[in-house]
């Protein structure tokens, strides 16, 4: 796309790009760079100077037991975190959209959320099921469950899984609704008229109609659940107990400004960056698609 | 009668069900929240004896006040300033200079402007997340370490922005532009009376969008601010626990908690057309 009537000039138009271009190198390009070239160095224990080994850091990270068991969590993790809001935030939507009238109110409603903080998010839930204090553990105690994701790895995943998905069901929920919205109530009633249930219905016409949202939908949350919840994983666990909630991008954090391993914390930028451009790839690409729909 | 009075959804129990439904989620939704809010108001003596009361106590000023003038390790008044001088800072400056790079690309032609165009599109896919480690030394060599600069700057090198605002100059009409031309209209002339106006919403939806990211960041500033008269609010709650076997003082902890929550939320609700075209814009 271009225009057709531009002006002219050149040292303007350059002074113009010129602070984004300024600021992206120093504190985009310059790093990123640098990520993936320390990526390729183990730094000696003094740090005076680097030894090359080339791809010796991501042959280790691959091989590494930890590495490849943080790979699995995240897996879990952004899939339990995915489903989980999507799920929730979908059932809602469909309800909302089911109202005559009131579906605005409720959006209100549930939609302040997106505000709270993923780190802030984290601080509630890990006060609910405080071990000492948490309201929700002492009633589960009531009932004789013995709560503690200090000690238990299942629970520790359940709880920062809840407090992600949690902070995610206002946007998940705000964009089912504009996509139920936007779906022609005639083909509906068309379809109630033939005596199709409102689960037929559902399952037949309004689920497939939806499916560039929900896509869409999913990749955004692979990349929230991947990137944003280190806040909430911070705040509750830092990652414990034993490692069962060490995500990828709080093992950077871990290994490279706890551990001080720069090498491996640079290989594994690396590695996530490449994660992030497919998953960016397959959002653009679906979006070039969702264009001739 | 809206248009969704149709013939599909008779006032059955489906309806009503409905309702329960919805009452049940938002509940859900609100109960973490609503805890958080009791537990800024009650004393440290009736949360440490389990169960706590679910309804609020009268420690309301007794909490808020003491955290917003003494904190743990600083005052959450200073905490707050620093978040919204950070949220602001990131909000406007990310603006300031995605408005001045996408007018460049749209309305000029000028040596370099597709490699730029690749360029900012490349910043797109990487969050500060993924470049903590070289970014933190960037700003340790600058000296920005503690100080508002070093919270701002790596949070508005990337180019959303700067696309959305490319997307909306190809909209705008081409005569207008002419017409500037035709007049001896000089080009800033026309993007300060012409295109700025024209873009007042676009501006206000993203500046909503901004500032809540800015708002909540949290491991940028966890890395970058050691002192703790410049933690940012939402980085400062998880520092105000004790690191050893100690008893959190839990309601200045929720307090700052829902203070941490106030000015976000507030932004969400009062703009909240603004906030949705932000959303729905940003993702495009």
């Amino acid at each position: 796309m271009e225009k057709r009537v531009s002006f002219k000039g050149v040292l303007l138009p350059l002074l113009l790009v010129l602070p984004q271009l300024v600021v992206t190198a120093v504190f985009f390009f310059y790093p990123a760079g640098q990520a993936i070239w320390q990526s390729l160095f183990i730094p000696d224990p003094f740090g005076l100077s680097m030894q090359w080994v080339g791809l010796g850091n991501f042959d280790y990270l691959l091989s590494n037991r930890y590495y490849r068991a943080s790979f699995a969590t995240t897996a879990v993790f952004s899939i339990l975190v995915t489903s989980v809001s999507m799920g929730v935030a979908l059932f809602l939507a469909v309800l909302a959209d089911r109202l005559i009238r009131g579906s605005g109110v409720y959006r209100t409603l549930l939609i302040w959320p997106y505000a709270v903080a993923p780190a802030v998010a984290g601080v509630l839930w890990m006060f609910m099921f405080n071990t000492r204090v948490g309201v929700v553990t002492w009633y589960l105690g009531l009932l004789g469950y013995d709560w503690n994701h200090v000690l238990n790895e299942g629970e520790a995943m359940g709880l920062v899984v809840a407090a992600s998905a949690w902070g995610r069901i206002s946007y998940n929920f705000l964009f089912f609704l504009a996509g139920l919205q936007a779906i022609p109530r005639s083909v509906i009633e068309a379809a109630a008229i033939d005596g199709a249930r409102f689960w037929t219905r559902f399952r037949t016409m309004v689920f497939p109609l939806l499916s560039p949202t929900t896509f869409f939908l999913l990749v955004v949350n692979i990349v929230y659940a991947f990137f944003e919840t280190f806040g909430v994983i911070h705040t509750i666990t830092s990652g414990g107990p034993q490692q069962a909630t060490t995500i990828l991008v709080y093992k950077v954090y871990a290994d490279g400004f706890v551990g001080q391993d720069l090498g491996s914390s640079s290989a594994q930028s690396v590695i996530l960056l490449v994660l992030v451009s497919l998953l960016t790839v397959v959002q653009f690409r679906f979006i070039e698609r969702r264009v001739h729909y | 009668m809206s248009r969704r009075d149709g013939m599909v959804e008779r006032r059955g129990w489906g309806y009503w069900l409905s309702h329960a439904g919805l009452i049940l989620g938002v509940a859900f939704v609100f109960f973490p929240i609503w805890l958080a809010f009791v537990a800024s108001t009650v004393s440290q003596t009736e949360i440490v004896r389990p169960p706590m009361p679910l309804w609020p106590g009268d420690h309301l000023l007794e909490n808020y006040g003491k955290a917003l003038a003494s904190g743990v390790n600083a005052p959450v008044a200073l905490m707050l300033m620093n978040s919204a001088i950070m949220a602001i800072g990131i909000a406007l400056g990310k603006i300031a200079i995605s408005l001045l790079s996408a007018f460049a690309i749209v309305y000029f032609r000028f040596p370099g402007r597709k490699l730029f165009f690749w360029l900012i599109f490349l910043t797109l896919m990487l969050p500060v997340e993924v470049r903590i480690v070289p970014t933190y030394e960037v700003i340790a060599g600058f000296g920005m370490l503690n100080s508002y600069s070093g919270l701002i700057l790596p949070l508005i090198a990337s180019a959303t922005a700067t696309f959305l605002f490319r997307q909306f100059f190809m909209t705008v009409p081409d005569e207008l532009a002419e017409a500037a031309r035709v007049d001896g209209a000089r080009p800033m002339r026309f993007f300060l009376d012409i295109l700025m106006p024209m873009s007042r919403t676009n501006i206000a939806a993203l500046f909503v969008i901004l500032f809540i990211y800015g708002w909540n960041q949290y491991l940028w500033p966890l890395l970058i601010t050691t002192d703790p008269a410049m933690n940012t609010i939402v980085m400062g709650i998880k520092q105000m626990f004790p690191s050893g076997d100690d008893i959190a003082d839990w309601p200045v902890i929720m307090a700052t908690s829902i203070l941490a929550m106030v000015p976000p939320v507030l932004v969400v609700i009062g703009m909240q057309r603004l906030f949705i075209r932000g959303l729905v814009e940003s993702e495009k």
